[in-house]
């Protein structure tokens, strides 16, 4: 039997502050390939502190975090580094884009601190971000791009490589509503092709296009039925 | 349990990362390196010019002072001992290796120089009087002097084993004599001797360092007969370059072997030596130089990498959260400060080359550089950036990635 892409067991992080902050408390989440999941809470509910351990970019203080299979809560940073390089796509809400480099580089860079072959890289950004419908913006520069454009780019750097988990962090934040549309109907398109998938975000309309949805409060976590 | 391999960064892959950091700000990547470019070109122009200028020195100090040693031998009081040195005592020094001619000489003091008397040729009656050093001599001289006989000959073997009364004349002792023309076979009287000229020597750097150019110049067996000139006073010495050192350790030995040590020798300085100090001088003064500009352009670097480093934070975030580990971070710094320095010490060896040659050029001289500086100033650049990064990368590979990518956008 396949195991679950993310299963957080009894997980909890308290940040070192006078009084201590409890960001999560006990979390239990199981998430299988080709979920479609959203996290909705309010500012300071913990939803950016899940986000991080999730991430492998934070270690919890307590419970066990099994990305894949694999326990996180054992490997030391090299280990936890490069699977979050190879298991993880990352989408912010800020795109995170190198103004520097063309679309096809921001999205090759995806793969710069994997084993691959190099001459291959360019070509799969290609067409990755085709699968993203910005074939015709391959040597583009973030900065002739709309903010939609610009996060597709960052969905294409994301998906490079066929992560087990793509993370969005506030995807549609900096967007306007036609291009929050277009976003979220990639992310169904993305579902539809079997993509596991975590939104963190604070917009209901957002989190309503999601399979499923979770609610986090002071800590807490609890799926909403239906 | 899978076991997750390491995070990986290729070569080539770390290379074109640093490049196109470094090419995304070209002004501030130019700016930048100016302190690297001013560095590296001051101590390549520092090195080639002591380099160029010890050469030149030292080439024209070889040409004409470097081969020319001089023996002096001093006065006997007890004229019943055997000469120090001996008039047929030459031989043995001509045979030493890097010899390339000898002559001995003998020359009065100032007090008993000669009187010598010219008739004018073309008006009898006109008697030119002057009081001239006379100086018996061996046959090379002019090869020992360097010097050169303008016009006629100077006197052979035949003329010394016969002791012919003739001279040659110095270049100044033929115009205050009033010597021009050899071809009538003009005579001068010496102590109211009379003597043919034969020839006449040309004014040389040889024969002004030796004071022949007054001088009235007769075979030495002729001195001694009718001029009471003694044994010899020097011998004058014409050596293969940079033979001189050993040469005058040598032909004390070989003139007088039992006496050497009365021997007074007069040689030229070490070559390499005045070269090497003339470098030494040159490059003390201006490799501080050089080095001041180093270090300047070296905390340049510094302060713009970490600027760089700040304003990147959420590029650090980015990478940290693709999977790049602290250690690729900090290798990507250190190969763009690493670059800046190649590109500055590049540019500035370039510069410094060209500054030398184009100084050399205007000196007329010939620019020396030594290929290990025009090799080695690039690295130089190189490890001055690559040390100037080191804080600044450190700093990038300790941000948590969590913080970076917060706050950066």
């Amino acid at each position: 039997m396949t195991p679950p892409v993310v299963e957080l067991s009894d997980v909890g992080r308290v940040y070192d502050s006078d009084p201590p902050v409890h960001a999560l408390r006990d979390v239990n989440l199981r998430v299988s390939t080709g979920d479609y999941l959203a996290v909705v809470g309010a500012s300071g509910s913990g939803k950016s502190s899940l986000l991080n351990i999730l991430g492998l970019l934070d270690r919890p203080d307590s419970g066990t975090y099994l990305l894949d299979g694999v326990d996180t809560t054992r490997l030391d940073d090299g280990q936890r580094t490069a699977l979050r390089g190879s298991k993880i796509g990352f989408v912010f809400q800020s795109f995170h884009l190198l103004p520097y480099r063309s679309a096809a580089e921001n999205v090759a860079m995806a793969e710069l601190y994997r084993r691959g072959d190099r001459t291959q890289r360019a070509r799969r950004a290609e067409a990755t971000l085709d699968r993203v419908g910005l074939a015709h913006r391959v040597g583009f520069r973030p900065d002739r791009l709309s903010g939609g454009e610009r996060q597709r780019v960052a969905i294409a750097r994301a998906l490079l490589g066929e992560p087990a988990l793509l993370l969005c962090d506030e995807p549609t934040g900096n967007l306007d509503r036609a291009n929050t549309e277009a976003v979220l109907d990639l992310f169904d398109d993305l579902k539809e092709q079997g993509v596991t998938l975590i939104v963190i975000t604070h917009d209901d309309d957002v989190s309503r296009r999601a399979e499923r949805r979770i609610s986090i409060e002071d800590g807490r976590l609890s799926e909403e039925s239906g | 349990m899978k076991s997750p391999l390491r995070p990986v960064l290729g070569v080539r892959d770390l290379f074109d990362e640093a490049l196109a950091g470094v090419a995304s700000r070209p002004l501030r990547t130019v700016l930048t390196m100016l302190g690297t470019i001013v560095g590296i070109t001051t101590l390549v122009i520092t090195l080639g010019i002591a380099e160029t200028a010890g050469n030149q020195i030292a080439g024209r100090f070889d040409a004409v002072t470097a081969t020319s040693v001089t023996v002096r031998v001093p006065g006997q009081a007890d004229s019943g001992r055997p000469p120090t040195v001996a008039w047929d005592a030459l031989p043995n020094l001509t045979r030493l290796n890097g010899v390339r001619a000898a002559a001995a000489v003998s020359r009065p003091d100032g007090i008993s120089d000669a009187r010598v008397r010219a008739n004018d040729l073309h008006d009898p009656a006109t008697v030119t009087d002057r009081i001239l050093p006379a100086v018996g001599t061996t046959a090379d001289l002019p090869a020992a002097a360097d010097s050169k006989v303008a016009r006629g000959r100077y006197f052979d073997e035949g003329h010394i084993a016969r002791s012919d009364r003739v001279v040659v004349l110095g270049s100044s002792a033929a115009q205050l004599l009033g010597v021009t023309d050899l071809g009538e076979g003009p005579a001068v009287f010496v102590d109211d001797q009379p003597f043919t000229v034969i020839g006449v020597l040309e004014s040389t750097a040889g024969s002004q360092q030796h004071n022949l150019d007054t001088a009235v110049l007769v075979p030495y067996t002729t001195g001694q007969d009718r001029l009471q000139l003694g044994v010899p006073t020097a011998v004058l010495i014409r050596t293969e370059l940079g033979a001189a050192s050993l040469i005058a350790r040598q032909a004390p030995i070989a003139l007088s072997p039992g006496d050497h040590d009365s021997l007074q020798v007069l040689a030229p300085p070490d070559p390499a030596a005045l070269r090497g100090g003339v470098q030494h001088d040159v490059d003390s003064l201006f490799v501080v130089l050089g080095l001041v500009s180093l270090i300047v352009g070296a905390l340049g670097i510094t302060n713009v990498t970490l600027v760089t480093v700040m304003e990147r934070t959420g590029e650090i975030g980015l990478r940290r959260a693709l999977g790049g580990s602290r250690r690729h971070i900090a290798a990507q710094f250190l190969a763009e400060s690493g670059v800046v320095g190649l590109i500055g010490g590049i540019v500035g060896a370039s510069s410094g080359i060209l500054a030398v040659v184009a100084i050399s050029i205007g000196r007329q001289w010939t620019p020396v550089l030594d290929l290990t500086l025009a090799a080695g100033a690039p690295a130089a650049g190189a490890v001055v950036g690559l040390l100037a990064g080191l804080y600044p990368a450190l700093r990038a590979a300790r941000m948590q990635p969590v913080d970076a990518l917060r706050s950066g956008t």
